[in-house]
């Protein structure tokens, strides 16, 4: 019996509608194709519009003696050499040019003096580099971009909810199989070229910056359908995320307070930084709070402050202070800005920081330091693209964004990912674009692969009894948290693979109550596949990669080791089902070219 | 486990009293109130006590949230009858004795605290975008003082409780047809005041976009999560504009004389090429 599908027929189907995903359906609208985007949630809600402190760009508006050059030296750097040295040195060469053209559709940054663009410093970043809107630079790109989309006539899915990626005959990506939250009608979609474009997958740890939508859905479909995911093990600890009350913890706190002349203390009031700097920044680091303090008004006066060194370090730092008991009272550490600049300076430059902590913890962050620690907030691993075209390997896949791996590396830089949504949204636009041009379509859907994929969805309504699935992702939250966390060792993750399998049982004997309109514990049911597939790839990449790099710490290998400094993990899945079993091996990194490998020489 | 943070929670206590939630279940066809009492916890907002709940005994009670942070407008619903973030409301902010939790009020229902937006979607279609000059080579140059207006209209996070209070629309459901609404008079505004706009669209604005039926009663602007003062700084400065550009023959002359880049109003509904 076949049933009949609402269906939809596009050139290009986009997936997922924050920074890369608008960006791209503006590149391949421009093109003339005809532009489907589908989304979890409304228009103008996805991640991107969290982003506060800025995107990373060498304008050169405030040092003029920035460059392209100079930020792809920072970014390899910030990412420890894992990074696909073409996607960093594109990214650092077309971030200026896709930043000005915001403004061209409506973006209004903060200035400079001359008129110009307004830049500021953050971790890992020579010059001070960031353009930005106050603390919500993140709203301001995901408006400017929606807002150019809607007027060019674009259809949005929104609040539809893809489940797989469907093949045709040929093994090409054709589309995707979907259902409608509001409804919970099913729906497909037919496309020439599909970019996944999803964001990341930090839901699946207990104290994360990220919303329910961060669940790896495009990293999960993007290997079901044949693509590799490199650098899982790299997640992204932000230092400074909120954790008193227990109800906001983990919620972010932008890296622009240190960048506008916030400083870490320990319970003793000690700016403890000092005492973490690792010998890879020591020459470019101050070494007294005297030489770190010129350092704000003029960058040859002294040397960076230690609180700007790179997420990675900086969270490792927080977490030793905590460990050595010398936390603050809800088990993180302060961030003093309130000492240090005016109120009305701190009012102007971080007007949501203000507001959150004042409406959420009762904290005046004008008088009082703020408490912090370490919070989930960014997959460096993602799908393996080609730098050029975005293309993976499967023909007629596209990913970009915090899906997309390779361009941050081991660690990423902060402002280096709103740049990235618009410098490789704009590639995967364009990538998908010329895929097509050259002739390229897809054959018509795999009917088989639609019934499949429905029939596991709808399975948790069938069973008499079963799980909830709350209580599933809360396991799978708290056990991610404890065994696949900062800092990780050899027996935690195994046993976490060893959970990992669990889960997936746990997960084939969900019930779901309730019916099929709007129903979030349904909704949930189906995001925990693409969590748990999600969680293995991580689990299984920290588990084989025996050396700490970036975002990834071992306890038991505390240094990095120059081998493992030569290739990327990659993960396949072995059977395409979510339950699949997961192949993982070796992806040798891309040579550096000599002309550039000498900006790394000369930095180092 | 060598995380330490994830060990240490001193101080995480359940406040020695509960929470009662009336939260509005249903759909199109009707519905009712379902109360919940649970343990109140410190700090907690009321989107903190719908996860709880969610968690427990209604999986199936439907809401819409992201950031949990007021930087995404998502969780909007009307909270002892007013509209408000469920993730910026403090649970020991509100009175004593049961919240009441119902949807947007304005806005068709969906399932119980979601509602259908998509009006406000379908205004958003009906802007005329930004109009600019060729860009220079080295971007355009615009100073702080001209930003700064079109900045704080671009705060918005469209969680849509501006329209969902406005009477235009919350009591008289016709006048969706002809009404853009608050949120989108601060959109028209930031566009007419934008450094770089060559668009007119204040015919527009009155004509179609409904400007005069706001008798700015401000319940808008006090609503609004990001403090805009959308009557006094962009509804009445707008309505000036309009008035200016319709009635006053000084203004019009003006505005001849001034505006050459200006296209003519008749071009401003139409989109410029992508």
């Amino acid at each position: 019996m076949t049933t009949t599908y609402e269906h939809h027929e596009y050139d290009v189907l986009i997936i997922g509608a924050g920074g890369a995903g608008l960006r791209a359906a503006i590149e391949a609208k421009q093109r003339g194709l005809k532009v489907g985007i589908i989304t979890k949630s409304l228009l103008g809600k996805a991640h991107t519009v969290m982003a506060e402190g800025g995107m990373a760009a060498a304008m050169g508006n405030v040092y003029p003696e920035d460059n392209w050059q100079v930020h792809f030296r920072d970014t390899m750097r910030g990412g420890k050499y894992l990074n696909n040295y073409r996607m960093a040195e594109l990214h650092a060469k077309e971030a200026p040019e896709r930043v000005l053209e915001l403004e061209q559709w409506g973006a209004l940054f903060d200035r400079t003096k001359d008129g110009k663009i307004l830049q500021r410093d953050f971790g890992g970043h020579r010059y001070a580099r960031l353009a930005h809107v106050g603390d919500r630079t993140g709203l301001e790109l995901i408006r400017t971009l929606q807002q150019k989309v809607v007027s060019m006539g674009t259809d949005v899915f929104m609040e539809c909810k893809v489940l797989k990626l469907v093949h045709d005959e040929a093994g090409k990506v054709a589309g995707c199989v979907a259902y409608w939250r509001a409804s919970g009608e099913f729906v497909t979609f037919s496309a020439k070229a599909v970019i996944i474009a999803t964001g990341g997958a930090g839901k699946s740890w207990k104290f994360t910056s990220n919303s329910w939508e961060g669940t790896g859905d495009g990293h999960a479909m993007a290997l079901w359908a044949g693509a590799k995911l490199i650098d899982m093990e790299c997640i992204q600890f932000h230092p400074t995320g909120m954790v008193w009350p227990l109800s906001v913890r983990g919620l972010l706190v932008t890296e622009g307070v240190r960048g506008d002349g916030g400083v870490l203390r320990n319970s003793e009031g000690e700016r403890f930084m000092f005492n973490y700097v690792a010998d890879m920044f020591r020459a470019e680091t101050a070494e007294s709070e005297e030489e770190a303090d010129k350092w704000y008004d003029d960058h040859d006066a002294g040397r960076r402050p230690p609180e700007l060194l790179p997420r990675d370090e900086v969270a490792r730092a927080i977490n030793a202070e905590v460990k050595a008991g010398r936390g603050s009272p809800h088990g993180g550490v302060y961030l003093d800005i309130a000492t240090r600049r005016s109120a009305e300076f701190i009012r102007r430059r971080l007007p949501s920081m203000y507001h959150q902590f004042m409406e959420l913890a009762g904290v005046d962050i004008t008088r009082d330091p703020m408490e912090i620690g370490p919070t989930c907030h960014y997959i460096m691993g993602g799908v393996q693209v080609d730098a050029e075209t975005a293309h993976t390997a499967v023909p007629g896949l596209f990913a970009a964004g915090e899906a997309a791996g390779g361009m941050h590396g081991a660690n990423r830089l902060g402002g280096n990912s709103l740049s990235d949504l618009i410098v490789f949204g704009k590639r995967a636009g364009a990538g998908a674009a010329e895929y097509i041009e050259a002739g390229n379509s897809a054959g018509a859907l795999n009917m088989s692969e639609i019934e499949a994929a429905i029939k596991e969805a709808l399975d948790p309504f069938e069973r008499e009894t079963g799980e909830n699935p709350y209580d599933i992702q809360r396991d799978l939250q708290e056990m991610m948290q404890a065994n696949v966390g900062i800092i990780r060792t050899q027996s935690e993750l195994d046993e976490a693979i060893t959970k990992l399998d669990e889960f997936t049982e746990r997960v084939q004997n969900i019930k779901v109550k309730g019916g099929r309109a709007y129903n979030p514990g349904w909704n949930l049911a189906t995001d925990l596949p693409a969590m748990i597939t999600v969680s293995k790839c991580v689990a299984l990449g920290a588990s084989l990669r025996k050396e700490s790099r970036g975002g990834h710490t071992r306890e038991d290998f505390p240094k990095a080791d120059e081998n493992f400094g030569k290739f990327n993990l990659a993960h396949t899945s072995e059977g395409g089902n979510w339950d699949s079993p997961i192949k993982t091996a070796e992806s040798p990194l891309l040579p550096v070219p000599a002309e550039l490998k000498a900006l790394l020489e000369e930095a180092k | 486990m060598s995380d330490v943070l994830t060990e240490i929670q001193p101080g995480v206590e359940a406040v020695a009293s509960t929470v009662t939630l009336r939260v509005w279940r249903g759909d199109s066809n009707g519905g009712d109130f379902e109360s919940y009492t649970l343990e109140q916890n410190e700090g907690e907002v009321v989107l903190d006590v719908i996860h709880r709940i969610q968690a427990t005994e209604a999986p199936d009670l439907a809401c819409r949230w992201n950031c949990k942070a007021g930087k995404c407008g998502s969780c909007a619903v009307e909270i002892n009858g007013k509209p408000r973030l469920m993730c910026m409301t403090l649970v020991e902010d509100m009175p004593e004795g049961p919240i009441t939790v119902t949807p947007m009020k304005t806005f068709p229902i969906i399932r119980d605290l979601v509602t259908d937006v998509s009006f406000n979607y379908a205004q958003a279609e009906k802007v005329p975008a930004l109009l600019p000059p060729e860009m220079p080579a080295d971007g355009y140059r615009m100073y702080q003082e001209d930003v700064e207006r079109g900045q704080e209209f671009r705060k918005c996070i469209e969680c849509f409780m501006c329209q969902d209070v406005c009477h235009v629309i919350r009591d008289h459901e016709d006048n969706k047809q002809h009404y853009a609404g608050p949120r989108f008079f601060i959109r028209y505004a930031e566009l007419e005041m934008h450094p770089l706009d060559q668009n007119d669209r204040r015919d527009l604005v009155r004509e179609e976009m409904g400007l005069g039926y706001c008798n700015i009663t401000k319940c808008c602007t006090e609503v609004c999560p990001e403090h805009i003062k959308i009557t006094d700084n962009a509804i009445i400065p707008l309505k000036e504009r309009v008035v200016d550009a319709h009635y006053d023959p000084v203004a019009w002359l003006g505005r001849k004389i001034r505006r050459k880049t200006k296209v003519s109003s008749a071009d401003a509904a139409v989109q410029p090429l992508p």
